[in-house]
């Protein structure tokens, strides 16, 4: 440890931390079958160590930057830590979401199912660590260290249940995927040193390299993390891996392992690399726009509800990518106070991000567990036999749909905003394109909305579409608790952004030298640079809609009456109404195939009127998969196969290639 | 803050509320009079309102609460839209919690629960009307938000008060962009508020239904609500594209004269717009719901033209 002066440091909290979900890691593997103790008491003492990251990162935003060197690794390479406002800021978002998360696993894991419950604490706490661990790492040693064991735990929780061939191969594509992705990071990191061989990311921030080679080390940072954060066209891991994991992990990695990927993106970007380039921004905004569009379309005709939230995963990480290539197109133009603004707008969206996608992953959870059934086609009419979970789930619902006064409207709204700021860039071009990217902005901002009303909707609203919904139960007390701290937290996150922006500002400011905070006035008003030009006042408005709602009841009331008869459903007088009659899944999804016909590839099977049983069937396929992803499996093959030529299972022909290789090396050795 | 301009903020919400059904009926006699019939009075609006309210709410036996909080949320967001509008003034001590993205967004929040309310009950007419509403409103939603920031542009501000004082203030200089936002607004307006082109707010066949087969399940108090949201909804679009593209008229000072003056010419423009916008529906033939993705892309192109034209010129 650091020798401090006897003080207390955030680092030295968030050491302690680690070391407490290790100890409750392991006390899971002492108690391995005993399902009550890991699950009431083990768990719930994993929630309070995400609490305590909270404090501790919200202690160390204003604490100023702490290193550390950690005596473990290999000898000569010990592990080198830093807190700065930067990993603090994302040491909260891991703190406040696993705090919601573990409360819920407390009560939802159940026996039977897949991987005993004691080696699945294990592997859930040694997720955690190792993502906040990944926060701290100060070289590229430990980075990679910590990297790749988050990468390997996450891959055991996501095939906790192993017994089923799909989430096998689920498993299998995800830690493929997250391993070609480390080796960019690991490229990255070798450009970044500049044949110093000290890999620390303290000799990397003093390195200035080319502008040739900072782009390299740029691109294949943009390669390593974006397969972690699944970007276009490296995303296909995840439509399959968050399905195939237990809600609680899903929620987990969705909430808040894809955000481990933007900080490292962000780290390589404006703080390991200086002078970013321009085309490096209109790069990501090119690549956050495609992900963004394409999950947010994709999401909208999904009809599993864990895989539609999957890809609308992949839209809030297109939106937080572009927020970041915005901000590097400012920092390249020297705008600083934009860029700011900008990096403000994503930091934000990643706590209501991981909030909010943590909330809603942990909400399908209850309704498998409850129905067993994850198939949107055969759901319904939950909000009356869940009522707890439909409304808590309502409120991430709004949320995510980036609908006032929660906090995704205020990421949205921060993004908007210094879209508009752009008309001063030095570069025509940009000039030209960006109120473009600002409508696409606006464009899959409100198809969110079309998703998220699909979602709740199809789930929670209508009649049950089977027997069994009618029995379903509500959730425990332990997941209602857990759902409830993430909701509030969304609630609070958009009631009051001014005091949130103010602990961002000691990151904006670490970043790129300025921030917003300065400029916002008062508590109340959101105005990242005066009242005229803009403001958002969510508590006023909130009290405005609360004051218009509460007095057009009670007048109501007042003048008239309060009188409600129950009778069934009116319909236009049809009285044969069923369940089967209401719009399903693949209904709501219909007008978005048919507008963004280009993006799909879709096999229809279409029945004819003379059929006697007509089957209706509709395959939608992502086009990047057979585009990309076949050939190179097929090329990889076979290359396989050509080297496949050479083994032949004797050992008679091995021994004759050791032989001839030795000939061959005598032969140029004597040359 | 004074007195006077929270007056003028009361004053606003109390015109809206209370002119809304009034335009709805002025929109509704002069389709009747264009299309030869005799026109039902001014004050029809009013009396439906009265009727509703009078009766008993009939709810489907497994409606959740959400279908009955719905109508109140509805109306609590258009209403408090039609406070943060400068109808009257732009002088408004609750414009500052929203501006016109937030605008948008609380437009769209009642719109999301209204289709959710729809889809409640879960018969076959709520669940299609939910998803067509909200088909409409993904496509209008952008186009409108890039209409106003093309406007927005100009004033460098999106705040809608100040967006109206520099139109009104500045010199007679002809904004290129302005035209294309103008037109683009038009569309969207007709969009949003279930006008001809794309529904029709009397029809009667269900199939063709958007706004009408929403609120279908609806009645009594609740169909009330909605409805007088609706003529609201109505009342603060037509608000908005006067204040952008006509903003001549408005009160600076919350003085009692200046808002009196205002007054007279906010009727007099709207009685102009209501008369347009009924030539507009009756020359026009509603179209098939697949060619309104068409219609609003054309809107949401000429807005973004309207953009870039401004971008070009101030370049």
């Amino acid at each position: 440890m650091q020798p401090a002066d006897g003080s207390w440091l955030p680092l030295d909290g968030v050491l302690a931390v680690l070391g407490l979900w290790l100890a409750v890691g392991l006390s899971g593997v002492a108690a391995l079958r005993r399902f009550r103790f890991v699950a009431r008491v083990l768990f719930p003492i994993g929630g309070a160590g995400g609490l305590a990251l909270f404090g501790i990162g919200l202690a160390g935003v204003f604490g100023g930057a702490q290193t550390a060197v950690l005596a473990i690794g290999l000898p000569g390479l010990p592990f080198h830590l830093r807190l700065d406002a930067l990993s603090a800021w994302f040491l909260m978002v891991i703190g406040a979401a696993s705090a919601g998360v573990s409360v819920f696993a407390a009560g939802y894991f159940r026996r039977g199912e897949g991987t005993p419950p004691g080696l699945l604490c294990l592997q859930y706490h040694l997720f955690l660590a190792t993502m906040a661990g990944v926060v701290i790492a100060d070289d590229a040693y430990a980075f990679m260290v910590v990297w790749e064991s988050m990468a390997l735990t996450s891959f055991f929780l996501v095939t906790a249940n192993h017994r089923i061939a799909e989430i096998r191969r689920a498993g299998y594509l995800y830690l493929l995927i997250a391993h070609i992705g480390a080796i960019g990071i690991l490229m990255c990191f070798g450009v970044l040193q500049a044949d110093t061989g000290d890999y620390t990311f303290a000799n990397m921030r003093a390195q200035h390299l080319s502008p040739f080679w900072s782009s390299v080390a740029f691109g294949l940072a943009v390669f390593g993390f974006g397969a972690k954060a699944g970007l276009l066209p490296l995303h296909v891991w995840l439509p399959e891996a968050h399905p195939a994991a237990p809600s609680p992990v899903s929620a987990l990695m969705s909430g808040v392992m894809l955000k481990t990927a933007i900080y490292g993106l962000l780290r390589v970007l404006f703080d390991l690399l200086d002078a970013p380039q321009w085309w490096w921004g209109a790069l990501l905004l090119a690549l956050g726009l495609a992900s963004a569009l394409m999950g947010v379309v994709y999401a909208a005709v999904q009809v599993d509800m864990k895989r539609l939230l999957a890809w609308s995963s992949i839209e809030n990480i297109g939106l937080l990518v572009t927020g970041i290539g915005l901000a590097t197109v400012f920092a390249a133009f020297h705008m600083l106070p934009l860029a700011a603004l900008a990096l403000t707008a994503s930091l934000f969206h990643v706590a209501t991000h991981a909030l909010f996608k943590s909330l809603l992953f942990l909400s399908t959870g209850s309704v498998l567990h409850a129905t067993a059934e994850r198939n949107l086609g055969k759901l319904g009419g939950l909000i009356r036999s869940m009522p707890w979970v439909a409304w808590i789930t309502l409120v991430g619902v709004l949320a995510s749909a980036g609908l006032p006064p929660l906090g995704g409207f205020v990421s949205e709204w921060l993004l908007l905003q210094s879209f508009l700021f752009t008309t001063g860039l030095p570069h025509p071009v940009l000039n030209m394109l960006i109120p473009i990217v600002a409508a696409l902005i606006a464009l899959v901002a409100a198809l969110a909305g079309y998703v998220m009303v699909k979602f709740f909707g199809v789930i929670f609203l209508g009649q049950p579409r089977e027997e069994k919904l009618a029995r379903a139960h509500d959730a425990g007390w332990l997941e209602r608790a857990g759902m409830l701290w993430l909701a509030a937290g969304s609630i609070a996150l958009g009631l009051f952004p001014v005091q949130v922006i103010h602990a961002i500002d000691p990151v904006t400011r670490s970043l790129v030298g300025t921030g917003v905070g300065h400029a916002l006035e008062g508590g109340w008003l959101l105005a990242p640079t005066s009242i005229a030009r803009a403001s958002y006042g969510p508590v006023i408005f909130l009290l405005g809609g609360a004051v218009g709602c509460g007095l057009a009841w009670l007048l109501v009331r007042r003048l008239y009456h309060g009188r409600v008869r129950r009778a069934p459903p009116w319909d236009c007088g049809f009285p044969w109404q069923t369940a089967r009659m209401q719009d399903t899944a693949e209904g709501l999804g219909q007008p978005i195939r048919q507008i963004f016909e280009p993006l799909f590839r879709m096999q229809r099977e279409l029945p004819s009127p003379f059929d006697a049983h007509p089957r209706y069937r509709v395959v939608l396929e992502d086009p990047i998969w057979h585009a990309l992803y076949q050939p190179t499996a097929t090329l990889v093959a076979r290359l396989a196969a050509i080297v496949g030529l050479l083994q032949r299972g004797r050992i008679a022909v091995y021994l004759l290639y050791s032989f001839v290789t030795l000939v061959a090396l005598l032969v140029w050795v004597q040359r | 803050m004074s007195a006077w301009s929270l007056f003028a903020q009361v004053l606003a919400i109390a015109v809206a509320l209370a002119l809304a059904p009034l335009l709805t009926g002025w929109v509704n006699q002069w389709r009747a009079l264009l299309r030869n019939r005799r026109p039902p009075s001014l004050l029809q609006p009013y009396r439906l309102l009265h009727k509703l309210f009078a009766k008993d709410s009939v709810i489907a036996e497994h409606a959740s609460p959400l279908f009955r909080i719905a109508p109140y949320v509805v109306f609590g967001c258009v209403a408090l839209a039609c406070a943060v509008i400068p109808t009257l003034s732009t002088d408004l001590p609750m414009a500052p919690a929203a501006d016109v993205i937030a605008l948008v967004g609380l437009l769209a929040l009642a719109r999301v629960f209204i289709a959710l309310a729809a889809m409640d009950v879960g018969t076959a007419f709520g669940s299609l009307g939910a998803r067509r509403e909200m088909l409409i409103g993904f496509l209008a939603e952008p186009a409108l938000l890039m209409v106003l920031f093309s406007v927005s542009l100009i004033s460098q501000s999106t705040s809608l008060a100040t967006m109206v004082e520099t139109l009104t203030h500045r010199a007679l200089t002809i904004y290129p962009g302005l035209p294309f936002a103008g037109v683009a607004f038009v569309m969207v307006s007709l969009a949003e508020n279930a006008r001809v082109p794309v529904d029709n707010p009397a029809t009667h066949l269900e199939l063709t239904m958007i706004h009408e087969a929403l609120i279908l399940e609806y009645s009594g108090r609740h169909l009330a609500l909605i409805e007088w949201a609706a003529s609201l909804k109505l009342f603060a679009y037509s608000c908005i594209g006067l204040a952008l593209f006509f903003p001549w008229g408005l009160a600076q000072e919350p003085t009692p004269t200046a808002l009196a003056a205002a007054l007279v010419v906010l009727v007099v423009k709207l009685a102009i717009g209501g008369a347009a916008l009924a030539l507009l529906e009756s020359l026009s033939a509603k179209m098939r719901i697949f060619r309104v993705p068409e219609f609003l892309a054309t809107a949401f192109l000429l807005a973004v033209i309207g953009l870039l034209v401004h971008t070009l010129t101030a370049a």
